[in-house]
């Protein structure tokens, strides 16, 4: 056998600045942390809320706080990319059909966002109450 | 008029790489004649016949169906003979062999790692009943079908094997190892067909790490395809069989493979 001559090209550690598309992928796949975080958040104010009323107003002191609230906007803001992307990829990955016809993209797109706004509704609904 | 002078040119930056004399790829400037009706194809086979005949690249067709002319143009996978110069006026216009693969020479690639890859996922018809002879003694090959049945996997059988969907898979680039995504779609093209019986063995292979779930969902895939096969959809769809066949196994572990699953 000779010599194998073939180029093999590095991949850069930047590879996901070079293209938007890439950008957005590992921009969607950071936002799992963000989304961890406030899950434990809420478990946190959960938590906070059954121990009696100094810790919940503890909690919302913290809550308030200069650090604290800069990183539970960008959470929310990481949250906001999480919905729209994943719901944007969705009807890819399905492959609906309802009497033999395919389920056009719109509407489980929107399917989606009318479940959130219902969900989210009825949590606001049994906070609100 | 004089048109021969006037002419309008446009400049391509072509990556060489010669491996007798290079160590590794460099740039070569080269002008070609910005026609209206030229693709990058005919700014490089110009450039063969007039100009530089060492200039080593891949082509057959010129009609998008042989799959041979993927190069990657201003860094995004192409199949050269459908994109055009004009689109990259003024220029220049940067030429390279397609990303995530060996460089063999100039703009040519190895494709051998697909070409070892595509046979394991079996991308042909599966029946159990195969060479089993009719009454007549005759080993009867035709299976009819309807057009909703053709309907089913027609997408998944456009697959021209261009290579485009590995240039652009940033899982790939990074883990040679995955199967990629023209090999799933082939895979679900056949699952998808209703003569055929090979589901349980193409999950077999495909439910390993490097199969399917070393997909990550970016979707470049697809968006590079230039016959609009939807890779990143075949596999994902892939992932919820997958998932439903380890759930299945883990509820009726005593049930045979065949009864269980696939088709």
């Amino acid at each position: 056998m000779s010599e194998d001559l073939t180029y093999r090209r590095p991949i850069s550690t930047w590879w996901w600045l070079r293209k938007r598309s890439y950008f957005l992928f590992v921009m969607r796949e950071l936002s799992s942390i963000f989304v961890a975080w406030l899950v434990l958040y809420l478990l946190l104010f959960v938590r906070a809320v059954f121990e009696g009323e100094e810790a919940y107003r503890d909690f919302l002191d913290r809550a308030s706080s200069g650090p604290l609230l800069v990183l539970n906007v960008l959470a929310f803001g990481f949250l906001l990319l999480h919905t729209v992307t994943w719901f944007g990829v969705t009807p890819q990955a399905m492959d609906l059909r309802v009497r033999g016809q395919k389920v056009p993209k719109g509407a489980i797109l929107g399917a989606q966002y009318v479940a959130l706004v219902v969900v989210s509704g009825f949590v606001f609904w049994l906070v609100a109450r | 008029m004089t048109q021969k002078t006037t002419e309008a040119r446009i400049e391509l930056r072509v990556a060489r790489y010669r491996p007798d004399k290079d160590r590794e790829p460099g740039w070569q400037e080269y002008d070609v004649p910005l026609r209206e009706e030229w693709t990058v194809l005919d700014g490089l086979n110009h450039l063969k016949d007039k100009v530089d005949t060492t200039l080593a690249f891949r082509w057959s067709c010129r009609m998008g169906i042989c799959g041979s002319c993927g190069m990657n143009v201003n860094g995004e996978p192409r199949l050269t003979c459908a994109t055009f110069l004009s689109d990259y006026a003024p220029g220049p216009v940067r030429v390279e062999p397609l990303a995530n693969f060996p460089v063999v020479r100039d703009l040519v690639v190895d494709l051998t790692d697909f070409m070892e890859k595509l046979p394991t996922v079996k991308p042909w018809i599966i029946r159990d009943d195969d060479a089993l002879p009719d009454q007549d003694g005759e080993i009867d090959g035709e299976y009819l079908q309807t057009p909703e049945e053709l309907d089913a996997y027609k997408q998944f059988s456009m697959c021209i094997n261009c290579m485009l969907c590995y240039a652009a898979c940033p899982v790939y680039g990074l883990d040679p190892d995955f199967v990629g995504p023209a090999a799933i779609a082939l895979a679900e093209r056949y699952d998808l067909d209703s003569r055929d019986q090979g589901a349980r063995e193409r999950l077999d292979v495909l439910i390993e790490h490097e199969g399917v779930y070393g997909c990550t969902f970016v979707g470049e895939c697809t968006r590079v395809c230039p016959k609009h096969v939807d890779p990143a959809g075949a596999i994902q769809r892939y992932k919820l069989k997958a998932a439903q066949e380890s759930v299945k196994a883990f509820l009726l572990p005593a049930l045979p493979k065949r009864l269980r699953g696939g088709r």
